[in-house]
């Protein structure tokens, strides 16, 4: 009887969180299937409380309580700009909870000697898919948190060894499905997924992480659905899917977006050695023309349309907030004003509009790359900040680039372009840029929010 | 293969269905939030971690049981929490043209 309850709640948490995904297809519907979601998630562990293999509730009190204040800051204080990493780490959470309930749920089969070949398979790919879940993502977190090197880590022969490395784990999980009880491969099986883990995410360069961290997303959701298998239960299953569904369908659009196949993203390591080589060979040529801050500040307070394009450059300099000053004031004067996002904008999926959105810029001037490139060709002035690689139009034009066939915006077919830039050097892939040394393109070099506050302060005056 | 089995095949493959349609349907616009939710609700290992941690079977398994309802958990309360924080800010640059309060807000 208790079972069947738990198994009711267990649905109707299931279908509140397909509800929930369904509802995140618009931003005003989105909180709201949220919220319905946590309720079910509430559903689902209350009827848990009631299981008949539950004794004592010590522990899982001790437990929730230290991942409730683990949460917390991890919901409440981590800033926006950081949440490529912070989405990175809680992978690394989830997939840790999935393998140590795999490695308990074998500990336990193990010691009522019931262990069969199905609930094994399940338990194998669990704790192998988790294992490396955990490692990769911890790699992740620390790429982008920059407590490691950013730039890809290689070594001779290294994709051969991975391979292997990898093979040997599938070997392992074959050899558990027909002998069970042989504990040590089991552990094995731990060891080696920890080592793929970090082995696979070495050799990929910062520029990938949207594209790992999507794929990461992934694998966590199918060891919790080898957990759903080896425990027999339906809403892990779900979920599990969902969660799959979803890391795979960014990772896809992630690599589209670069124009990457995921072969090339896990074993390319992009811009280590052959970059740079290629990128000089296909050389940019003529002078960049310099823009005086009054100067373009005026271009921007008459023109009628401008689109201004963020790129990474404008989170790394904290310069949301300057960027909506700026937008208000041309508003203000009755310039057309949006945004042209492209989909590796930032360093995850949709980062840079949740990164605008937290500087008060309404959505509906946020607009994706398919929606706004006809837009540039009747826009007076397109203003980039901070993008390089997203609007070099050696993506379109030169076959030899390493970045040729990547979709990018068509700021070329702007009358005007502005671009706000550091300093004289390449791009994240280390690209020369052709748009930059354009006719049409003037560039106001220096840091990004100095350089919008500056043209906020002149366009005040204009 | 048992029939068990042969359920959750169906439960997997038709929930795997379902999520790609609905995520396809997901703007760019809110992909971050959109992992962040996937992953709050990725959380409901919490579900197996519990049962887990409850069971009184081993040390072993009691100590990894809870160490998996604190990594649980922890997704849980800030998944939720940090999703809901994203999606807030999307209500709120709709709701607040000029964007005043947040500018405000933010240091």
């Amino acid at each position: 009887m208790i079972d069947v309850f738990i198994q009711l709640a267990y649905l109707l948490a299931s279908v509140l969180f397909i509800f929930a995904l369904r509802s995140l297809s618009r931003p005003d519907t989105a909180r709201r299937g949220m919220q319905l979601a946590a309720f079910g998630m509430f559903i689902a562990v209350a009827a848990t409380l009631l299981h008949t293999r539950i004794v004592t509730y010590e522990w899982i009190l001790i437990g929730a309580a230290v991942g409730a204040l683990i949460g917390y800051p991890l919901g409440m204080w981590v800033p926006m700009t950081a949440m490529p990493q912070r989405i990175a780490f809680s992978h690394a959470f989830g997939a840790l909870a999935a393998t140590l309930v795999g490695i308990g749920e074998y500990a336990h089969l193990y010691h009522e000697q019931s262990l069969t070949r199905g609930v094994m398979t399940a338990l194998g790919f669990e704790v192998l898919l988790g294992a490396l879940t955990v490692t990769g993502s911890l790699m992740a977190f620390g790429k982008l948190q920059e407590l490691l090197p950013g730039r890809p880590i290689t070594f001779p022969f290294q994709n051969f060894f991975n391979l292997a490395l990898f093979a040997l784990g599938v070997a392992g999980l074959i050899w558990v499905v027909i002998f069970p009880y042989d504990v040590w491969v089991f552990g094995l099986i731990c060891v080696i997924g920890l080592l793929v883990g970090i082995l696979i995410v070495m050799p990929i360069g910062g520029a990938d992480m949207p594209v790992v961290v999507s794929l990461l997303n992934a694998y966590a959701g199918l060891a919790a659905v080898a957990t759903g298998f080896a425990l027999d239960n339906n809403v892990l299953i779900v979920v599990g899917a969902l969660d799959g569904a979803s890391g795979f369908i960014l990772s896809v659009a992630m690599s589209k977006a670069m124009n990457r196949s995921f072969a090339n993203v896990l074993f390319g390591a992009f811009g280590s050695a052959s970059g740079p080589d290629e990128a000089t060979a296909s050389g940019a040529s003529g002078e960049m023309t310099a823009i005086q801050v009054d100067d373009a500040a005026l271009r921007l307070a008459f023109a009628n349309r401008v689109i201004i394009v963020p790129g990474y450059g404008l989170a790394v300099a904290q310069a949301q907030h300057q960027a909506r000053e700026l937008v208000d004031l041309l508003e203000k004067r009755g310039v057309d004003v949006r945004f042209a996002i492209h989909p590796v904008a930032g360093r995850m999926p949709g980062h840079m509009n949740v990164l605008l959105a937290e500087a008060g810029i309404s959505y509906d001037k946020l607009i994706d790359m398919e929606d706004i490139n006809e837009r540039f060709a009747g826009t007076d002035v397109a203003l980039v900040v901070g993008a390089n690689d997203v609007v070099n139009p050696a993506a379109r034009t030169n076959k030899s680039s390493p970045i040729y066939g990547m979709p990018i915006l068509n700021v070329s077919e702007a009358t005007s372009v502005i671009v706000l830039k550091r300093g004289k050097g390449a791009g994240f892939s280390g690209v020369e840029n052709d748009l930059f040394v354009a006719p049409k393109t003037t560039m106001l070099f220096g840091d990004a929010k100095e350089s919008l506050t500056r043209l906020g302060a002149e366009v005040k005056l204009a | 293969m048992t029939s068990t089995a042969v359920i959750q095949l169906f439960v997997f493959v038709l929930a795997g269905f379902v999520g790609f349609q609905a995520i396809t349907r997901v703007p760019p616009l809110l992909h971050t939030p959109l992992m962040a939710a996937t992953n709050a609700i990725s959380g409901i290992s919490l579900v197996a971690s519990i049962v887990l941690a409850g069971a009184n079977q081993s040390l072993l398994s009691t100590v990894l049981g809870t160490i998996a309802v604190g990594c649980a958990m922890a997704n849980v309360v800030g998944g939720f929490l940090i999703t809901d924080r994203m999606l807030a800010m999307f209500d709120k640059a709709k709701a607040t043209k000029q964007g005043e309060r947040a500018s405000a807000k933010v240091h």
